[in-house]
């Protein structure tokens, strides 16, 4: 059984149809992408997946239990964790603040507990400590840690959205252009970091990427989508040798 | 309850209704274009009966003349109020924005609270305002039929300016889309407070019906009635001009009639419009006529 | 361990400020301290709704007004009682009830606590300037219920003759409690998860924070203080009705946590105490007063027009408030007192 099985997913926005018949299947630890053009859909399966919109038709299980219709917080409990297009840090929080927050869900103490500092949420926070730390030491952002996120260079905050969305301890990460905006160089650490993290945590990834260097070099399977079709599957090499992906959307 | 009663409640509830339409409509165009509620809308309604009792009153101008500069001037007011309240916080959080507002309410019913002291001042209302018309054996005040039928004449007017002039096209366009709007080289700011000076003048104009519907003025006023015209326009839809219009007459009936069926209930019609808020929050947020509201994009 | 002992040393130092001012304050000064523990309360509790989670409620005055209602109903003996309701008699049981002051103090808060979760649903289907309207009206229903539900409230009559149990002791006991409870749930993860709601929903969510619980949770824990500081406002003054809590209570708050910094619970509780000391000094421009010779009116209302002048102000020019975001801590204390001892070193 896949770990993640995506069945004749659909979504309409009134008259207009944004995603058609959207299939995948994402075995543990994979690393998938997602490309396409501008306005393809490929954000729309994010926010399908994710439970921030609720899809016209099909449904998507994760490891046999159907998540549609969930609210995005239950769906980030159960594993699926994400970043967006458009960085979506807290910005007036410190850098660790924004990765604390990130492991606020795993955390079982209630709030009286929390109030209180009782040795069980004294426990907890000391262990969200210790691994937003280590977290903020793999993106290379400890020495930040106490400034206010917003005030971070771009690069920076698209690291740290990821840091803050591994600190949730996902199990399947959902990156909207992780590169975008990066220099050649960070976008090369970038990839080590994602291959580093995918083995180490045996997270599962679907990226999202412009960047083709990237999505080659990291992926083992690429979905194309055009005006919320699908046009292609398979491995990075088939896909890119498809005549239709190459009028659509490689060959402009 | 004779059809007699019925019929003069019902025009009631219409003369009501219109002057909760004619407030609300600034409510919903403001919203409409900066997605703000503006709170000192209501006050404005005090700004044009106490420039009304002034110049009636104190002055003894001519009503002509004194309504006219009412109405004026609570539109200028109403710019002013967008100038020195709204514009700098435009790219500034929400919360800020609103309590902003607050603040400039506040400000209004207390620098009128200071200039004409917290006593209620009667509104003398001119002789042609005033009056009972003979409907086949029903009476009813002169009043009752002038404010559905000046309300007609005003909405019509901004009816016309909204839809057939440019103006009025460039601010839909920016209610439906300001950034774009703005990179099209329409100078966003006149629009803006174009906005403001027509629904304030509206509001001038129905602060002077209600000032002499309930004969007497004073600083706080104009809360109640901007909040209810608020609600009316959440009712019909808010951003939506004909939707605040059916909303204020619905709100205005409703409350009317619920009175005169139930009298025992008088004392809760206050609440009767917040919990129709509610509940239209609750079963339909976009109101009547409205679309969805601005949902945030992902 | 260095630093629970300053709290406790800053605790220690306050009852003892509190037995001095019993022993030799006037009745004038002892009135204002009271004063400024409530606005302290009301303004802790106001801050974790408003200032932390960044929703604009403005209806903290129906919640006190539940809290003072309840609590007075529950103080006021049984003949007291049918005494004050000489119209329309009290419903039973609450008529042959008397409770002691703490118990009732405590069931105010629980009642507003309640109100706060039967309004929560409704409230959080929303957000922003609706969320604003809507509970903006809750001040509205609640003064019309207390006006009409005669058989429970007295109606416009109100409630007269409480016995004066408010004093120092229980004024600031409460404020302490509050703000010590604020402040500890607020450094938590569950503060820190409330901030980033404020700061993006979305995001939140996003990292699995259960927004509506949360909101929900800081909601009714405000509505709990602000009920329990709404009975102890009915023991300071002995006498309520339905007008006395108005908008302008939520407005007085309002002003207070943005003065303070809006989010920052040691701010609101500098700000509330400057605003109760303002207020008293600002009421010398409302009473008729002889300068020079000169005979100047009082002018009512003037007191709040510079009020809301300094609010909006404060939000215009100054929309981080007294101490923004951040709060007073004994660290920034050292450090501010260290970057001193440099300063004249270097000089």
């Amino acid at each position: 059984m896949a770990f993640l099985q995506v069945e004749n997913l659909g979504m309409r926005f009134g008259g207009l149809l944004a995603l058609e018949d959207f299939n995948l299947e994402v075995p543990e630890g994979g690393l998938y992408g997602l490309i396409g053009p501008n306005g393809a859909g490929k954000t729309t399966v994010f926010n399908l997946i994710s439970g921030f919109l609720k899809p016209t038709e099909g449904r998507a299980l994760l490891q046999g239990q159907d998540i549609i219709g969930w609210p995005p917080h239950r769906i980030a409990v159960l594993g699926i964790a994400r970043t967006f297009q458009n960085i979506r840090l807290f910005g007036e929080l410190s850098v660790l603040d924004n990765v604390l927050t990130g492991g606020h869900c795993r955390g079982r103490a209630a709030w009286w507990e929390a109030a209180g500092r009782l040795p069980r949420y004294r426990r907890e926070e000391k262990e969200r400590l210790a691994r937003a730390w280590a977290l903020l030491e793999d993106v290379g952002l400890a020495d930040a840690a106490l400034e206010p996120a917003g005030k971070l260079p771009y690069g920076h905050q698209r690291r740290l959205e990821i840091a803050r969305a591994l600190a949730t301890q996902p199990r399947f990460l959902l990156l909207d252009e992780p590169a975008a905006g990066l220099n050649p160089q960070e976008t090369l650490d970038l990839m080590d970091f994602l291959k580093d993290a995918q083995e180490r945590y045996r997270l599962a990834m679907l990226v999202i990427e412009h960047n083709l260097r990237l999505v080659m070099g990291l992926c083992q399977h690429l979905t194309v989508l055009d005006h919320g079709l699908t046009l292609a599957q398979g491995a990075p090499r088939e896909v890119r040798r498809n005549p239709a992906v190459i009028k659509a959307y490689l060959g402009k | 309850m004779d059809l007699t009663t019925l019929f003069q409640q019902l025009i009631n509830g219409l003369s009501l209704g219109s002057l909760y339409a004619l407030i609300a409509i600034g409510y919903t165009m403001v919203y409409g274009i900066l997605r703000l509620i503006n709170f000192a809308h209501g006050d404005l309604l005090m700004v044009g009966a106490y420039v009304g009792v002034m110049g009636v009153g104190m002055f003894a101008w001519p009503w002509p003349a004194a309504f006219g500069l009412a109405v004026v001037l609570t539109g200028l007011m109403g710019v002013l109020l967008e100038r020195g309240a709204y514009r700098p916080l435009r790219q500034a959080p929400r919360i800020s924005l609103l309590i902003s507002a607050i603040a400039a309410s506040f400000l209004l019913e207390n620098l009128a609270l200071v200039i004409f002291g917290g006593r209620p001042k009667p509104f003398p209302a001119p002789p042609v305002f005033t009056g009972v018309f003979s409907l086949g054996g029903v009476f009813i005040p002169r009043l009752s039929l002038l404010i559905p039928a000046l309300t007609a004449l005003f909405l019509s007017l901004l009816f016309l300016m909204v839809y057939r002039t440019r103006a009025g096209r460039a601010m839909r366009a920016i209610a439906y889309d300001l950034e774009t709007v703005s990179l099209m080289g329409v100078n966003i700011n006149r629009i803006i407070a174009l906005t403001f000076l027509l629904g304030s003048l509206l509001a001038g104009a129905g602060g002077l019906l209600w000032a002499m519907k309930y004969p007497q003025v004073n600083p706080f006023m104009g809360i109640l009635p901007g909040l209810k015209a608020f609600i009316a326009a959440v009712l019909g839809g808010i951003g939506n001009l004909a939707g605040a219009v059916l909303g204020g007459l619905l709100l205005g009936l409703l409350e009317i009639m619920i009175v005169s069926l139930f009298p025992d209930w008088a004392g809760y019609r206050d609440a009767l419009a917040f919990g129709l808020l509610i509940i239209i929050l609750l079963a339909r947020p976009t109101g009547l006529l409205g679309e969805a509201l601005g949902e945030e994009k992902l | 361990m260095k630093k629970a002992w300053l709290n406790l040393a800053a605790l220690a130092a306050l009852a003892l400020i509190l037995g001095a001012a019993g022993q030799w304050a006037n009745e004038y000064q002892v009135r204002l301290l009271n004063n400024m523990a409530i606005y302290i309360t009301l303004a802790v509790g106001y801050n974790l709704i408003n200032g932390v989670c960044g929703q604009l409620h403005l209806g903290p005055n129906a919640f006190i007004t539940l809290g003072a209602y309840t609590a007075a109903l529950l103080t006021l003996t049984p003949p007291e009682k049918a005494q004050l309701f000489f119209l329309t008699p009290l419903q039973w049981p609450l008529s042959e009830i008397s409770l002691p002051f703490p118990l009732a103090l405590l069931a105010g808060g629980v009642v507003a606590a309640c109100f706060g979760v039967i309004t929560g649903f409704p409230v959080f289907r929303v957000r922003g300037d609706y969320l604003a309207i809507i509970t903006l009206g809750f001040g509205e229903v609640v003064r019309v219920l207390a006006n009409n539900l005669q058989g429970l409230t007295n109606g416009p009559m109100g409630l007269k003759g409480l016995y004066p149990y408010t004093n120092l002791w229980w004024s600031w006991g409460v404020a302490a409690a509050a703000v010590v409870l604020v402040i500890s749930l607020v450094n938590s993860s569950y503060g820190r998860a409330m901030r980033a709601i404020r700061e993006d929903e979305t995001a939140a969510r996003a990292m699995g924070i259960d927004s509506f619980r949360l909101l929900m949770l800081a909601y009714v824990l405000s509505a709990f203080i602000f009920g329990v500081g709404g009975g102890l406002l009915a023991h300071l003054i002995t006498t309520i009705s339905p007008s006395l809590f108005t908008f302008f209570l939520t407005f007085n708050l309002l002003i207070i946590i943005v003065v303070g910094g809006l989010g920052s619970t040691t701010g609101a509780v500098m700000a509330a105490a400057v605003f109760t000391m303002a207020g008293e000094w600002l009421r010398v421009v409302e009473e008729p007063a002889v300068i020079g010779g000169i005979n100047i009116p009082g002018v009512p209302g003037l007191r709040m027009v510079i009020f809301s002048l300094a609010l909006l102000l404060a939000i215009l020019f100054f929309r981080r408030g007294l101490l923004g975001r951040r709060e007073f801590s004994w660290d920034a204390c050292g450090r501010f007192l260290a970057r001193l001892r440099n300063l004249k070193l270097e000089t």
